[in-house]
């Protein structure tokens, strides 16, 4: 850790700009996950969401601007500082990421079995505990191609606190959960959060879910924050574009549309 | 002219970049030697690239030592010196074909395999999960494949060059009647270790290097798209193949040229 820094918050993104091309993902970034919280980012599709947990963790590098992550700038560290950095975190993928020549009680011993010296015995418990966790103790022979997409979900989350990280960040968990499997991540993702101390950063598109488990949610639109705070203050903010993101209104001040020439034009030039 | 020139720009820049990184992932690998606690890892690599090429590799050896026999018989025996056959085909295995046509085929069989591999596994985000896990996909993913195709690699030139004798023999001298004295005999007069076997050794050693570096690099660098993927596969051929024979040519040159 760099001299003189105080952790205050897990967490710290200042005046972050990234690029993707030549299009301007964050212009000027700034916010913070406090220690213990489950802080949600929500946002309209396409403002980088996803982006910002893989610069949270150091898969991508900011063109200006620092991201602190436990005190230390990832962006600065070397490749095996990195991953020694890596190891108190976790990462639910969108995707699930499961890896597919593993079986799902090998995907979740998986890291478990590549940093520590536990025993075989010890792994199992651990293993079956965290499948217990998720519900999904009894799919633990088979294999990803045999999981719904759901399951596979559920599989990944458990594998991602399968080193009981300091942090764990959640990229889209409600996706393509069933009511039951989703009230249970929903519940889940709190409980974990508390029990273990963890730190929690939660990026999703379901609003309702979102706001029951949240201490501060992060609305980005433009490439930065346009509000932020616990979910009441947000609900209470009249903002235009907090009100038309949050009630789910077509029309506002976010466009539906992707930028393109006018609908009549592009039809009219098509028939000349 | 200046935007093609600006575009020609581009290229070369992308080509450079591409090198940079695959030599940076080169050097990752080499610094991540097989540990006893990776074993498994590359056990399991050795029979996934080394073993299940076997077959084809026999197939095509005892083929092409079959072929070699009948060619040569049908020319030498116009002169009397039908048993040079075994001199001719051992020659021309070890020196040339065992190393370059095992080289060619490992890079259609194994080659394709691991790019698309890997590149399958870039795509779905299993080596930014393995990243995010603080496990670093050049030391587990990519080394085991690398050290076991610098091991396959040669073992299976030996194993077509020795299958590809031992049918030449069956087609020479059980089949064409062959002295068979004079056929194995001239053959284990004039093979020299070092010169034969040895420089073939050396050219697989090296063919193993280029065609598991590519394969390895091309799927790891892939575009993670199901297009990336098929274009990385079909990059990996191309480019192996070219690699082989032109290094073939300059390595032949060095190594038996007096010229």
């Amino acid at each position: 850790m760099e001299a003189g820094v105080i952790i205050s918050d897990l967490i710290e993104i200042k005046d972050m700009v990234f690029y993707r091309g030549e299009r301007v993902i964050f212009n000027g970034l700034c916010m913070s996950v406090a220690e213990n919280a489950v802080t949600s980012i929500i946002g309209p599709s396409g403002t980088g969401k996803t982006t910002l947990l893989r610069l949270i963790g150091g898969q991508l590098v900011p063109a200006s601007g620092t991201v602190r992550v436990m005190g230390e700038n990832v962006s600065k560290l070397s490749r095996a500082g990195l991953f020694e950095l890596r190891k108190k975190m976790g990462l639910l993928f969108q995707s699930s990421a499961l890896f597919t020549d593993l079986t799902v009680y090998e995907n979740v011993a998986f890291s478990l079995r590549v940093h520590t010296d536990l025993s075989d015995s010890l792994i199992h418990n651990l293993v079956l505990m965290k499948l217990n966790s998720v519900g999904l103790r009894g799919a633990r022979d088979l294999m990803p191609s045999q999981l719904s997409g759901g399951m596979a979900r559920r599989i990944a989350l458990a594998r991602a606190i399968a080193m009981d990280p300091a942090l764990i960040m959640y990229d889209e968990p409600f996706t393509g959960q069933d009511p039951i499997a989703m009230g249970v991540v929903v519940s889940l993702i709190r409980a974990l959060n508390d029990a273990l101390s963890m730190t929690s950063l939660l990026v999703s598109h379901d609003i309702y879910e979102t706001m029951s488990i949240s201490d501060k949610i992060y609305i980005l639109s433009d490439g930065v924050a346009i509000a932020s705070g616990s979910p009441e203050e947000l609900q209470a903010n009249q903002t235009e574009k907090v009100v038309q993101f949050l009630n789910g209104l077509p029309d506002g001040p976010v466009p539906f549309h992707y930028p393109a020439d006018e609908f009549v034009n592009d039809i009219l030039g098509a028939t000349h | 002219m200046i935007r093609l020139l600006r575009i020609l720009g581009q290229i070369a820049l992308g080509r450079f970049a591409q090198i940079g990184r695959a030599s940076i992932m080169w050097g990752s690998a080499l610094n991540s030697l097989p540990k006893t606690s990776d074993a498994r890892l590359f056990i399991d690599q050795i029979y996934v690239i080394g073993v299940k090429s076997l077959i084809l590799i026999v197939m095509s050896a005892f083929s092409i030592g079959a072929v070699l026999a009948l060619q040569f018989y049908t020319q030498l025996v116009r002169f009397g010196a039908e048993e040079a056959v075994g001199v001719g085909v051992a020659m021309v295995l070890l020196r040339e074909l065992g190393p370059v046509v095992t080289a060619l085929l490992f890079a259609g069989r194994a080659g394709s395999a691991i790019t698309a591999e890997i590149g399958l596994m870039n795509a779905t985000d299993q080596l930014s999960s393995m990243e995010m896990m603080g496990v670093d996909p050049l030391k587990r993913i990519v080394a085991p494949r690398l050290w076991a195709g610098f091991f396959c690699l040669p073992m299976l030139a030996i194993i077509f060059s020795a299958v590809g004798i031992w049918s030449s023999g069956l087609v020479g001298v059980d089949w064409l009647g062959i002295e068979s004295v004079g056929f194995w005999a001239g053959m284990l007069d004039t093979v020299e270790l070092w010169e034969d076997i040895g420089k073939g050794i050396v050219k697989t050693l090296v063919f193993a290097l280029i065609v598991t570096w590519i394969a390895v690099f091309q799927g790891y660098d892939s575009e993670p798209t199901s297009e990336g993927i098929s274009s990385a596969t079909t990059r990996t051929v191309i480019f192996s193949s070219v690699a082989v024979l032109t290094l073939d040519f300059f390595l032949t040159l060095v190594m038996y040229g007096d010229f």
